[in-house]
């Protein structure tokens, strides 16, 4: 079995954002990247299966030479090899199309990545990358079990979740409690450095997407504090001052 | 030409959140000199549809779809549709279903897309400049998108609710389902029933770890039964096992933006200030006056839950 992982390289979770050049460009300064959270899902699970059936793993990140901490860390956590498309991703689409390059003619039986991103948050490189090379997809996947060429998956809808069962190969949008993460080993970081990390240039794509400005929210303003002993005069406030009951 | 709005249903009737997505594809069909067409698929009945009609459509196509009605099945009759009735832009509401459409969708239609739009796209030329909350909630990114179609999910509670609408005229109507959606089979759902869903609610009352056990929990639905609220919580809380993971507000779980969240026990991380940034009026109650929930908060009350909650759930018996 042959599993392709996608991951993002995001600011960790507790960055301060705020940009640079007139507002158009994210300041890295200072900022630690990390795997994208639902992503390390996707990977933690390909691990798994890994375990169980005997895969091999080939994670797949598109960005700049800028990434290949992450993506050692990746090959440190239990990936097999790893490529990098060699561009800085611009939109959803420009990834989803340097991904399904990849995957053509890649053999794959399943391709899994996060349910989204935690930088832009479109939540759609899956759904495009499986339109692209004409599979089904699922997302957001809270549990898999492979028997055969079949898979089993509950996917988390709002209120609950559903249960559905699809054929090899496809693409899963994964988030927890898919598998729980795993924590690189002194073994798995000494052969992530000499895995194989190939790096491929990126497809030709027409983009019909351009992100114009970034800005922060305007600051809230201090906590209206009511005593302890008078709930009432919350309720009141919030359905004479702030209008929401 | 048109503005095509997908109104997704719940239990047979449409979503608040679509009816908000169809006001705004009213306003949006305004701007752009063409009509809003609503298409509603699956069972509804002759009420369910003419709520389309008061948000703002002024057509309703509806279309009936056999099978397990995936992301996968829904793009493909929505891109029939579009191709039917010349949509300029096709409008949903944001969710993982929405994102599931959207992605597909805008891959058929050869179209520009963006997802979890806050307001009614302004119209400038041939182009959409739209505004999305990035980095989970932290900050802004204005776009702009350009090509014939444009596919744009809208953020719940972003754009007002229209109900003032004309009765609209209903078509039923078929489209292909493509043949990739059967590889898809639906074997069985597991729902709370009878609740309101958390991403749909108008009042969000949520729990962390300051409640001490699931135990604990009845204060706050009875809080919320009471206000009309759904019940969230923090994810300690869901990571525990005290909470179903559906409930999980934060960073990696479900984000919300009510018009009032109510957060009881929780201290405020980053990650769970990132679910809930949406929020139109915040208040935090918790005993630790340090807690970092209260700089992100309108209202607060400085005290232990367990003596407050009760109190408030007396006062909000009163209202």
């Amino acid at each position: 079995m042959k599993i392709l992982v996608c991951i993002t390289n995001v600011p960790d979770t507790t960055s301060k954002i705020s940009f640079s050049d007139d507002k158009k460009k994210f300041n890295d300064a200072g900022i630690q990247f990390i795997i994208g959270p639902y992503d390390e899902y996707a990977l933690s699970k390909a691990v798994d299966i890994k375990e169980k059936n005997n895969a091999t793993i080939v994670v797949l990140n598109v960005g700049g030479p800028e990434t290949e901490p992450t993506i050692r860390k990746a090959l440190a956590i239990g990936a097999d090899e790893a490529i990098r498309v060699n561009a800085t991703p611009t939109d959803a689409w420009f990834v989803a199309n340097q991904i399904a390059a990849v995957a053509k003619d890649g053999g794959y039986d399943l391709i899994l990545m996060g349910r989204e991103s935690i930088d832009f948050n479109g939540g759609v490189v899956h759904g495009m990358v499986a339109e692209l090379l004409g599979l089904p997809s699922v997302s957001p996947v809270m549990s898999m079990e492979l028997e055969g060429t079949k898979a089993t998956m509950a996917k988390e809808i709002e209120g609950g979740k559903e249960l559905l069962e699809v054929s090899l190969p496809f693409v899963a949008g994964c988030q927890e409690p898919i598998a729980e993460w795993k924590i690189p080993n002194m073994r798995g970081i000494m052969s992530a450095r000499t895995k194989p990390l190939n790096v491929v240039e990126p497809v030709a794509v027409v983009g019909n997407v351009v992100y114009d400005q970034f800005s922060l929210p305007a600051p809230k303003g201090t906590v209206k504090l009511i005593d302890a002993s008078d709930p009432a005069k919350l309720l009141d406030l919030l359905r004479n001052e702030a209008k929401v009951l | 030409m048109s503005v095509l709005i997908f109104a997704e249903g719940v239990d047979k009737s449409i979503k608040k959140s679509s009816l908000e997505a169809i006001s705004a594809g009213f306003l949006l069909a305004q701007k752009l000199n063409t009509e809003a067409i609503a298409i509603a698929i699956g069972e509804y009945d002759a009420a369910a549809l003419q709520e389309l009609g008061k948000a703002g459509a002024k057509k309703v196509l509806h279309v009936n779809l056999p099978g397990y009605p995936s992301a996968l099945a829904y793009a493909s009759v929505l891109a029939g549709a579009a191709k039917d009735v010349g949509a300029l832009v096709v409008l949903l509401s944001k969710s993982a279903l929405g994102d599931g459409i959207v992605s597909r969708l805008s891959v058929q239609l050869n179209a520009s897309s963006a997802t979890g739009v806050l307001a009614v796209p302004e119209v400038s030329g041939d182009t959409l400049k739209v505004r999305k909350s990035i980095y989970t909630g932290k900050a802004f990114a204005d776009l702009s998108l350009s090509g014939a179609v444009k596919v744009i999910s809208l953020a719940k509670n972003a754009v007002p609710l229209k109900e003032d609408g004309a009765a609209a005229t209903v078509e039923s109507k078929t489209y292909p389902v493509s043949e990739l959606a059967g590889k898809l089979v639906h074997q069985n759902e597991e729902k709370a029933s009878g609740d309101i869903l958390l991403t749909e609610a108008d009042i969000v009352v949520s729990g962390g770890r300051g409640l001490k056990g699931p135990e604990n929990w009845g204060m706050i639905e009875e809080l919320a039964k009471i206000l009309g609220a759904a019940t969230g919580c923090s994810k300690p809380v869901s990571d525990l096992d005290w909470r179903p993971h559906h409930e999980h507000v934060g960073q990696t779980g479900v984000k919300v933006s009510p018009n009032l969240y109510i957060a009881v026990g929780i201290s405020g991380a980053i990650q769970h200030l990132a679910g809930v940034s949406g929020s139109k009026v915040i208040v935090v109650i918790n005993k630790d006056p340090e807690a970092p929930f209260f700089k992100a908060a309108d209202y607060g009350i400085v005290g232990d839950a367990f003596e407050v909650v009760p109190k408030l759930i007396e006062a909000a018996k009163k209202l």
